[in-house]
């Protein structure tokens, strides 16, 4: 006997409602929160903060010279540093939330943040 | 009643007999379960639930409930979970699914048999345990995300379990 003679007409609803709510839960848990909004820290304190929806350009002004933040749709970067070693521009795009570029040397940083932080950092 | 040479007899009506053997089955099934290995705590076949889905249909509600608990209490004494978190998990679970089910006999026969009533109630089943584990044993709303898992399980077990309880009760009529 074929299985397929088992079910009923509404037992193939039951299957794809079921199937397709099973299917909605695993992005809708775990997305983990998007970002939102990049930060912009100088000497410690917040000096600009822009949703990551427009592209721009940021310049902040450190004890070394200027720092260039660009912010692109989702994702943001320090684009130039007067920093020796270039780390924080070597990062690249962050996209995650929590992310950071530190440009220590010009006392320069760059985070994004979610709109429900789950947790105020991430250190490896 | 207490006099000597006076015995107290308990009448079994056919109804008892037969809620013992279906809920020997359902112990048996669940003994041999707790032998497989699980990739995650709380995820099983839950075979036991056959035995439940093919005493529902035969003899309705009120006694797949006595095999249903019978399993859980008796399962649980030979395992050794009786009154660990285990048991209440299991507790929790059967009655959310025994409570489903008591909707799911309502459903027109003709269009939804025992695989509609075995998917709704591994439904309920997940659901009640994750619930009464984010209530009492992680009180943390990060247990929810173990809920897709549980219920990608609950959907494929639940399909599986179904159709053999439906092909049983194909082959008995």
């Amino acid at each position: 006997m074929p299985w397929r003679a088992l079910l009923r007409p509404g037992d193939w609803v039951v299957v794809l409602v079921s199937a397709l709510c099973v299917g909605a839960s695993f992005p809708l848990l775990w997305r983990g929160g998007r970002a939102e909004r990049a930060v912009v820290r100088a000497e410690g304190r917040v000096v600009a903060e822009f949703p990551l929806t427009a592209p721009r350009r940021f310049a902040v002004r450190g004890p070394l010279g200027e720092t260039v933040i660009e912010v692109a749709p989702g994702r943001a970067r320090v684009l130039s540093d007067p920093g020796p070693r270039q780390y924080c521009v070597q990062q690249g795009w962050l996209t995650h939330p929590n992310a950071i570029a530190i440009c220590a040397p010009n006392h320069v940083s760059l985070s994004l943040s979610a709109g429900n932080a789950s947790h105020d950092s991430l250190n490896y | 009643m207490g006099r000597p040479g006076e015995f107290l007899e308990l009448h079994v009506t056919e109804a008892d007999r037969r809620i013992a053997r279906y809920a020997a089955a359902a112990i048996a099934l669940s003994v041999a379960e707790a032998a497989l290995p699980s990739p995650l705590p709380g995820i099983k076949p839950g075979l036991a639930n056959i035995v439940v889905l093919i005493v529902l249909a035969r003899h309705g509600w009120r006694e797949a409930a006595w095999v249903s608990l019978l399993r859980v209490v008796a399962g649980s004494l030979l395992l050794g979970q009786f009154l660990a978190p285990g048991f209440f998990l299991a507790l929790t679970g059967a009655l959310a699914s025994l409570a489903v089910l008591a909707l799911a006999v309502r459903l027109p026969a003709r269009w939804f048999g025992p695989v509609s009533a075995s998917v709704l109630a591994a439904f309920a089943h997940s659901g009640g345990q994750l619930l009464l584990a984010r209530l009492w044993l992680v009180p943390h709303d990060g247990v929810f995300l173990l809920a897709p898992l549980f219920g990608l399980a609950a959907l494929v077990f639940g399909i599986v379990n179904g159709l053999v309880a439906a092909r049983l009760l194909k082959e008995e009529s």
